[in-house]
């Protein structure tokens, strides 16, 4: 064969092993389908499932809370926010009390509005709720300096 | 050797037919091997929405950001709230400001007066990641970055992820987004690490009415997987054929 054509020829060759090789260094070794997985879905270097897996859990829920402040559970257990779990505005409890060693709680009125503020909308349960109009009624206070969170009923304020 | 015109034909056909027969078709499989062998595991997360039960508090939205370290004040997050109210003019107003992370608060929708007597319906619909049965974020992946595992989850390999931000074009449901510390693909995870361990999403841990749940399609007595089986369900744009495991209870017409 002529050599202007066996030339190029080479240079093509050597870039396809070069591509190999680098490829061989650069794909992880675990990069594959899990057993009973298929080939279209399931291509994925594995150990990635397992970063997922380890997460950091932060929102504990109202068991972990409750293995200490059994009382402040037990307060609101017996009130119709018994459905709000602690931390929705008590924050995420994480590592509490190691850290952080304490929680800041949202008592602002921002928090008690999400549900409270009265929407008219006749087919979602919101306009069911216990609501308010949020400009009429006593604007800019906190709503907690006269309604206790844990024990909402109007009749014991 | 003598060999009748007969036996020529008969050993023919024989031997074609016992060469046909590839040796596995005399192997018993046990129900195990075969699950495995069509990657059937006996996990298929799916979701359910009442959104007759949302009221719009954004909490799910609030604990998902804190959850999933999503950066708090900018639009981004795995999951939102949308209300939508359609008027008796047939005029739908529909948002979804920062996701709903705040709650609905005000009758006012874009600095728009809404009077309430004009209202036909109101109502609050949370989405999140359907985490279809055939992911279009998955299939035009260039570099195997985002898969699905075996028990019906969409991830994303952080390390992997090259940033190009072909699954965000391609999700129907505009759940993709660009996280902009990690600068990678990011999706909600069904809050993988918490469903692994027996604990719920934190979306519906942290929802007070029960708007959202979680459950296993492949475990019959499962009370989600009761509810889609023998009650009316829908999902969110069937027709892309995506086959979306996020299941709805009371779904509007101007639902996209």
């Amino acid at each position: 064969m002529k050599n202007h054509v066996l030339r190029p020829l080479w240079v093509v060759l050597a870039g396809i092993a070069l591509l190999l090789i680098v490829r061989h260094f650069i794909v992880p070794r675990d990069f594959g389908v899990e057993e009973g997985g298929n080939f279209t879905y399931n291509y994925h270097r594995l150990s990635s499932k397992d970063d997922w897996k380890n997460f950091k859990v932060k929102y504990r829920g109202r068991e972990y809370c409750q293995e200490c402040h059994e009382e402040n559970a037990a307060s609101i257990l017996d009130s119709p926010h018994e459905i709000i779990e602690c931390e929705n505005c008590h924050g995420p409890a994480v590592d509490h009390p190691d850290n952080p060693e304490t929680l800041a709680i949202d008592t602002s009125r921002a928090q008690c509005l999400r549900c409270h503020a009265y929407l008219p909308y006749p087919t979602s349960q919101r306009s069911e709720l216990p609501g308010i109009n949020p400009h009429d009624h006593n604007p800019g206070e906190n709503c907690v300096d006269c309604h206790n969170p844990h024990n909402p009923d109007l009749e014991t304020m | 050797m003598n060999c009748s015109r007969r036996d020529f034909i008969k050993n023919t056909f024989k031997t074609t037919l016992a060469s046909a027969l590839p040796l596995s078709a005399f192997k018993m499989l046990s129900p195990a091997e075969v699950k495995a062998y069509t990657g059937d595991s006996s996990i298929r997360w799916v979701f359910l929405v009442d959104t007759q039960k949302c009221v719009g508090c954004g909490l799910c939205v609030k604990a998902c950001k804190h959850e999933n370290e999503i950066p708090y004040a900018p639009p981004i997050t795995r999951t939102w709230v949308e209300r939508y109210v359609l008027m008796k003019n047939g005029q739908a107003h529909i948002e979804s400001p920062y996701g709903g992370r705040d709650g609905y608060t005000d009758t006012k929708i874009r600095e728009n007066e809404i009077p309430p007597e004009q209202i036909a319906k109101g109502f609050f619909v949370p989405k999140l990641c359907n985490q279809c049965k055939k992911p279009a974020c998955v299939q035009v992946c260039p570099v195997g970055a985002t898969y699905q595992t075996l028990d019906g989850v969409v991830l994303v390999d952080r390390k992997w992820c090259i940033g190009c931000g072909y699954c965000i074009m391609a999700c129907p449901y505009g759940m993709r987004f660009f996280h902009p510390i990690h600068r990678v693909a990011e999706k909600c995870t069904f809050c993988y690490h918490r469903i692994k361990q027996g604990m719920k999403t934190a979306c519906v841990q942290n929802c007070p009415f029960g708007a959202r749940r979680i459950g296993n399609l492949k475990d019959p007595n499962d009370p989600v997987t009761k509810v889609i089986m023998t009650e009316r369900v829908s999902v969110l744009k069937d027709e892309y054929g995506t086959k979306p495991q996020v299941y709805y209870i009371g779904l509007d017409t101007n639902v996209r």
